[in-house]
């Protein structure tokens, strides 16, 4: 329990993504099983305990401190497992502390009514750290700003795995994972998912730079503007996985339900547009319908979501994914009759011969739910990540607008000296700035040195982290799309805004009006 | 407040508490004093007890010497530990607090009553200064920074080696330790020589004069060299001592990637230690925590206890429940110093 409470503790102060990687990776390769598997199992969020009540928690203390003190340190501290950890009475070591698999074990099998005596029991034979890190494990909140994904290639990069693969035989496995380790320490065979509806990590694109490529090689398909989904049919359950392996298939029930053929599809979650079977709309519609758990009957109706289908990794239990890209393509199209053509279409493919027809084709797409072109290798099978040579994307230009900073904010981690968020706005037709936009990318390291000695020198009144700055400063701001938005003055929100230049040559009265940027709105 | 007893003066007459500060009548003097006055008794060089201005001051040599490393020079006297001075009609004498260098406590009696005004003190051992040395007395009058149940400060020497333990295990970065310019900053580079790192440490220009001070008055702190001027390849896997205020400023950014850490009580608790974006928090304090708090008070047994300031209501209800009379003395200008 104590190297599971200092990984917990180090987590918490470390901000630097690699910096948690090598931090999970070096308390993995050494603690012992099955501690080590409860810790990962921790870390992904599957680790499943009986939560033991705050309420519990709170009535131990009061028969260990005065209440009068515990409550005196809890106004102090804020965080009651915190609070309880510091002050409960006991040996700053312990003398034999048990393990993590202990006290998992121990947690696991409690009653409701055992809860009391076993979480004194802990709680007594362990160290302030490790006293809140049972007090978190226990209570059900790890907030240790680490995600499954990032525990998964932390545990990847310990033993020299693929994380992809690691990925697809995740579901194949259960806490502590003793055949997982195996596994990746070579004492045993590679997990197998057998019958379980587990995610496929995504074949993805790379942006098209150079135009050197061959095109008859390729297919050229739209790239569309809503959310890249992995659908997953197998022994009678259905899965949706996002592009980042979540499970989302609660937020889409209307697909989920008329997906019933044993498969594994990949494609671009959308919404219908206006009119209902219409064309697809906006990814500013899609958006009513993200990171909802549970989805109203009016959601459903106003926001009736469907896939647009553009490859196939299985067909019932085959595996397709070493198949050429226009053998899977066939497949594909065959396979579309299995399936409800209300929330399923085919991404049609587009006809080109040469980059200046292509050019005039990704120019034309005034589409709201097209993004730009995507350009597939015949002969490329269908391989994780993003592979050199075989798939790539062609956006449509960004969307420019010269705004003026209004606010900025110290950054994060390595930035934490200096002035890199920066608030921009744009002129009303009275005169006025309003805030259309906050970014804090797009800059080179010489550029945010500018910036930052900018807003140090020009500060004219300061909030908490926040200043305010002389309004002279023209950025010239690049973004994917602008929407309408009740949640700003302005009316606007920009998706992907980036500082993609710095106009000192512009003077602040010459940037643009809002009413400009409302004319982009998709 | 005060318990008059028929045909005699009233307990402690000679000794008034007041918003900016602890008043003696009979010498004119103060003690501590948060604005500047005539005649004043100084317990330590922390500026919210040191206060520049004051017409004469009368504290250790020690602290006479930070006062005039930080205001310029004194008009004063020096008193050592353990010698009588009659001010008025009070018999004073400093006594060690072990909270920094020329730290004191004033101990004062007149007519057999004994009051013991202990500024900061602690009861950890600390290679800079003397150690807190108890005195029986009727009033005790403590600090209350630290008086929370959660403050327990761990020992020094675990702090340390984690400490020793990043920097051993990041060559190409920095190790930037955050630590108060008086008192901190010296101890920690004290216990590092402790611990047998022998190599130069690197200090910010603002921790230059009281190091040297430290010197002079006899505390041995090992090689010293100024961060000014060095490129940040020359800084790799070195120590830098640095005032806190200084961690995230734009000074830290000629260091290589340093692992910013923090010596403080505050850093006990996570949440503080987040909100000042510290990636090593270094539970290092020159105040009393909790069970040094109760502890003095148990040990030192007085009939009453006076809080000047921190968490004043924990410590005043935890005298009270064990039937020690105790107030609050509500002094003005007293922070939460960057302990």
């Amino acid at each position: 329990m104590q190297a599971f409470s200092q990984l917990l503790d180090s987590l918490i102060y470390t901000r630097s993504r690699n910096a948690k990687l090598d931090l999970i990776g070096a308390y993995l390769k050494a603690a012992p099983d099955p501690d080590r598997g409860w810790a990962l199992a921790a870390l992904t969020g599957e680790l499943s305990l009986p939560a033991v009540q705050p309420s519990i928690i709170r009535a131990l203390v009061a028969e260990r401190v005065d209440p009068v003190l515990f409550g005196l340190s809890y106004d102090y501290v804020g965080d009651l497992a915190e609070t309880v950890a510091l002050i409960w009475p006991g040996a700053e070591t312990p003398a034999a502390p048990p393990r993590l698999s202990e006290v998992v074990n121990e947690l696991q099998l409690m009653t409701r009514a055992q809860a009391p005596a076993v979480m004194t029991r802990l709680l007594d034979r362990l160290d302030a750290n490790a006293r809140f890190a049972l007090l978190k494990l226990a209570t059900g909140g790890m907030r240790v700003g680490v995600s499954a994904r990032l525990a998964k290639t932390a545990f990847a990069g310990a033993f020299a795995l693929d994380p992809d693969d690691v990925e697809e035989v995740w579901h194949g496995v259960s806490p502590p994972y003793a055949a997982l380790f195996a596994w990746a320490e070579g004492d045993g065979p590679r997990p197998a998912p057998e019958d379980a509806p587990v995610f496929r990590p995504f074949m993805l694109a790379h942006p098209l730079e150079d135009r050197d490529i061959d095109l008859s090689d390729f297919a050229a398909e739209w790239k569309w503007d809503g959310i890249r989904v992995q659908l997953v049919h197998v022994g009678g359950e259905t899965r949706l996985y996002s592009r980042a392996g979540d499970d989302i298939t609660r937020s889409f029930p209307d697909v989920a339900e008329s997906y019933r053929a044993p498969g594994v599809l990949d494609g671009e979650l959308l919404v219908r547009g206006d009119f209902q079977g219409g064309e697809a709309a906006s990814f500013n519609a899609l958006q009513q319908r993200l990171g909802r758990k549970t989805v109203s009957p009016a959601m459903l109706r106003d926001f009736p979501a469907f896939v647009r289908l553009y490859d196939i990794l299985f067909d019932g239990p085959e595996d397709l994914r070493p198949q050429p890209w226009t053998e899977r393509r066939i497949r594909l199209e065959t396979f579309m009759s299995r399936l409800d053509r209300d929330r399923f279409d085919l991404s049609p493919l587009v006809d080109v011969s040469d980059f200046a027809a292509l050019e005039d084709l990704r120019l034309g797409a005034r589409d709201a739910a097209i993004e730009g072109l995507m350009l597939k290798r015949r002969d490329g099978p269908y391989v994780s990540g993003r592979r050199v040579g075989l798939w790539y994307k062609w956006k449509r230009d960004p969307l420019v607008a010269d705004c003026v900073m209004m606010y900025a904010q110290r950054g994060h981690g390595k930035r934490s000296s200096y002035y890199s968020d920066y608030t921009f706005g744009c002129w009303t037709e009275n005169g006025e700035l309003l805030p259309v936009g906050k970014a804090y990318s797009g800059f080179t390291d010489e550029e945010l040195m500018m910036l930052d000695r900018f807003v140090r020198n020009h500060t004219v009144a300061r909030f908490g982290p926040v200043r305010e700055v002389e309004k002279t400063l023209v950025l010239e701001v690049a973004f994917d799309s602008v929407h309408a938005s009740k949640r700003h003055k302005s009316g606007l929100a920009m998706r992907f805004p980036r500082i993609s230049r710095i106009r000192t040559d512009k003077p602040a009265a010459e940037a643009d009006q809002i009413e400009t940027l409302r004319r982009m709105v998709s | 407040m005060f318990t008059y007893i028929a045909g005699m003066a009233p307990r402690f007459s000679w000794i008034e508490a007041h918003p900016t500060g602890i008043y003696l009548p009979s010498a004119d003097a103060w003690i501590d004093p948060a604005v500047p006055v005539d005649r004043a008794i100084i317990t330590h060089g922390h500026s919210d007890h040191a206060r520049g201005g004051h017409r004469t001051v009368l504290a250790t040599r020690e602290t006479l010497a930070i006062m005039e490393c930080r205001y310029g020079p004194q008009t004063g006297q020096s008193l050592g530990y353990g010698e009588t001075l009659r001010i008025g009609d009070v018999d004073l004498r400093l006594v060690p607090a072990g909270h920094v260098l020329g730290s004191a406590q004033a101990v004062l009696e007149r007519g057999g009553e004994r009051v013991v005004v202990s500024g900061d003190y602690k009861r950890r051992p600390d290679p800079t200064c003397a150690p807190f040395e108890p005195v029986a007395c009727d009033v005790f009058v403590t600090e209350a920074t630290f008086a929370l149940p959660v403050f327990r400060h761990p020992p020094i020497r675990g702090e340390i080696d984690r400490l020793l333990a990043a920097r051993q295990a990041q060559p190409d970065r920095a190790i930037l330790i955050g630590a108060y310019a008086l008192g901190k900053a010296q101890r920690v580079i004290a216990e590092l020589r402790g611990s047998g790192h022998g190599g130069p440490l690197f200090i910010h220009g603002a921790l230059q004069r009281l190091c040297d001070l430290y010197r002079e008055l006899g505390v041995e702190l090992g090689e010293l060299r100024p961060v000014a001027g060095l490129k940040p390849a020359e800084l790799a896997g070195e120590i830098v001592l640095a005032p806190p205020s200084a961690l995230n400023d734009r000074w830290s950014r000629r260091l290589p990637d340093p692992v910013t850490a923090m010596a403080s009580g505050w850093m006990r608790v996570r949440q503080r230690a987040r909100q000042r974006g510290v990636e090593m928090p270094l539970v290092i304090s020159d105040h009393a925590d909790w069970d040094e708090l109760t502890g003095t008070i148990s040990e030192i047994a007085p009939g009453e206890v006076w809080v000047t300031h921190g968490r004043e209501d924990a410590l005043v209800h935890w005298c009270r429940e064990r039937q020690i009379t105790a107030r609050e003395l509500a002094l003005v200008g007293r922070e939460d110093e960057d302990d």
